[in-house]
């Protein structure tokens, strides 16, 4: 690692720090902001009893400064200790606990598909030829209109009705059945992205297949696919990784629509449930966790793009 | 002639030219001319109630009295489609609304004013950022409570940077180009060259980015409605009506969801196709 690298390093664990603080005091003046009493907003749809407002104010230890009720709360998320879920009866931890592993299933799944044949179709796009190059630039035109939710009554149609090749409900036990259950889950999931990437990489292939590197490469006399590995697809890999980090961490929220869909009980469709009866210890909480997903994936692409190209990493006088 | 006017010429030898060259352009302005008049007409264009139950028979394909089909309500699914277009669009419509507004002053005020004001709004956009747009709904419905509203202005603000980013980088470039000294040097003032310079200089570029925003707006406004938490049924919301659907999807009978989610997917690839053509007009170049 040269110094540029270092620099980025330690400049965006600085800057992951900082934006992680700031996200963290607006999910945590969610309480504040909602209309009415506090205590009847960390109760939830539901009505509370004079021994559970009790309970409530000492938890949250409402009747001290708000600065100390953050630092309570932000102090309890960093220790293990996630809070209460007055609408669920139990812990927050005990109830988000089960749900990571499906959910993080479904994400990884959908990451494999987008990467395999969203970056695939770019390269073919970009490589063989206009015919090729103009049916990938229609499929991506319509695949980019086509939300979560479009594909996932599409394949619950063909699949259920017309073909049954593949459950459409629920989320399946162990390992090789739940891959099973999650694939049109993850398809209906990475369709977007796939056309998404297939458009990025193609740009970023076709722009240094143009570039003299390659050329003169060609003109060495170094085969063809080692001038791609090496040459073209390396140079554009930067390009394809900033968007990455974004994505992945994208589909940790999307990943509700499928779920929904699906009746997957993952993180997602716990999110949107407790949101819907307005249990906000549950959602701050999972709010926060999207959020540190987020950032720090955001921060490793960026990391990554640094040690490929440390070119990137000096500083720039319009960036 | 002025810079509008100059742009405004360049509109319409665009607009020709792409209509001679590409016929995809003009199929794009018809859909989006379409759903513009769905939504302004569609309760009145819609044949039969939408909210009204068994005005047919149950889940039926469609046919000459029910040309989508009926809901397994018997509700007529053409005429809440029709119903449905106008919440459906105005939702997107606020959101790129604000956070043009929002995100072209932001950028602006960072790009003109550079130092500190310049760090302080990057640590903004940084910040609203790393929140992504949906669990910014969703937090918003936590709080709120069901319904569009929340939704759409938590939207409007996770759109912000996206849109400040765009222009900030513009207005820095546009701001170190020649002409902008010549104005200072000729005692032009701020107001003056903010205004009449460099906003119209920008103008293309917000477009493009606006035109974008909104296929991505529908997307996520329509997500929050299938989640169930944005529109209520019975609302004819296409969101609403898609998640509806599905028991009858299963049951066989699609038309309940496929028909809406056929006009978000339209709508969406129209404005696409739009967008892109608008961004390629604001780069000042050719595909």
């Amino acid at each position: 690692m040269n110094a540029g690298v270092v620099r980025t390093l330690a400049g965006k664990l600085g800057e992951l720090a900082l934006t992680l603080f700031l996200a963290s005091v607006v999910i945590f003046s969610a309480v504040l902001l909602t209309p009415g009493d506090p205590v009847a907003a960390l109760a939830g749809g539901i009505r509370p009893t004079p021994e559970l407002i009790e309970a409530i104010r000492a938890q949250h230890h409402l009747d001290d400064p708000v600065w100390q009720q953050y630092l309570h709360w932000v102090g309890g998320v960093l220790t293990g200790d996630l809070g209460t879920s007055f609408v669920y009866k139990t812990d927050v931890a005990a109830l988000i606990a089960p749900r990571i592993g499906v959910t993080v299933l479904l994400v990884v799944y959908t990451a494999v598909l987008i990467a395999i044949f969203g970056i695939g179709s770019g390269v073919l796009a970009a490589t063989r030829g206009p015919k090729a190059d103009r049916a990938v630039l229609i499929g991506t035109s319509i695949g980019m209109a086509m939300p979560t939710f479009v594909v996932a009554i599409l394949l619950i149609w063909v699949f259920a009705r017309v073909l049954g090749w593949f459950p459409v409900y629920g989320a399946g036990d162990g390992f090789a059945d739940m891959a099973y259950h999650l694939t049109l889950p993850a398809i209906s999931l990475a369709v977007l992205y796939i056309a998404f990437f297939s458009r990025i990489t193609r740009g970023a292939v076709v722009g240094q297949l143009h570039s003299e590197h390659v050329d003169t490469a060609r003109v060495r006399g170094i085969p063809r696919s080692q001038v791609f590995r090496r040459h073209v697809f390396l140079n554009a890999s930067p390009q394809i990784l900033a968007v990455s980090g974004v994505t992945v961490a994208g589909l940790f929220a999307t990943s509700a629509i499928a779920e929904q869909a699906f009746g997957i009980g993952g993180l997602g469709s716990l999110l949107t449930e407790a949101a819907a009866r307005k249990d906000l210890p549950v959602v701050q909480v999972i709010s926060l966790l999207l959020v540190v997903v987020f950032v720090v994936l955001n921060a490793v692409a960026d990391i990554a793009i640094a040690v490929i190209d440390p070119d990137s990493a000096k500083p720039r006088r319009n960036a | 002639m002025s810079v509008a006017q100059l742009a405004g010429g360049r509109v319409a030898a665009v607009v020709r030219r792409a209509a001679t060259r590409d016929p995809l352009v003009i199929a794009a302005v018809v859909v989006v001319v379409g759903v513009a008049v769905m939504a302004v007409f569609g309760s009145a264009l819609a044949p039969y109630d939408p909210n009204a139950i068994y005005v047919g028979p149950v889940s039926a394909a469609p046919s000459l009295a029910h040309p989508f089909g009926t809901d397994d309500l018997g509700r007529d699914i053409l005429s809440r489609v029709l119903a449905g277009t106008a919440p459906s669009v105005l939702g997107p419509v606020i959101v790129v609304l604000v956070s043009s507004l929002a995100g072209a002053a932001l950028g602006i005020t960072a790009a003109w004013f550079g130092g500190a004001v310049d760090g302080i709004a990057s640590r903004l956009i940084e910040l609203i950022f790393a929140i992504p747009g949906l669990v910014l709904a969703v937090l918003a419905v936590a709080m709120f409570g069901k319904g569009l509203l929340a939704p759409t202005l938590a939207l409007a603000i996770a759109y912000i940077p996206i849109v400040a980013r765009l222009i900030r980088a513009g207005a820095r470039q546009e701001l170190g180009r020649p002409y902008m000294a010549a104005l200072r040097i000729q005692g032009v003032g701020s107001a003056a060259i903010c205004f009449r310079h460099l906003v119209p200089a920008l103008l293309p570029a917000l477009f493009a980015q606006t035109t974008i925003g909104f296929g991505y707006a529908m997307l996520d406004l329509a997500a929050i409605s299938f989640l169930g938490l944005g529109a209520q049924p019975p609302a004819s919301d296409w969101g609403v009506m898609i998640a509806g659907g599905q028991p009858a999807l299963i049951a066989g009978a699609p038309e309940q969801s496929m028909f809406p989610a056929l006009f978000v997917v339209l709508t969406v690839l129209a404005v696409n196709v739009l967008g892109a053509r608008v961004t390629t007009w604001a780069e000042g170049g050719e595909r």
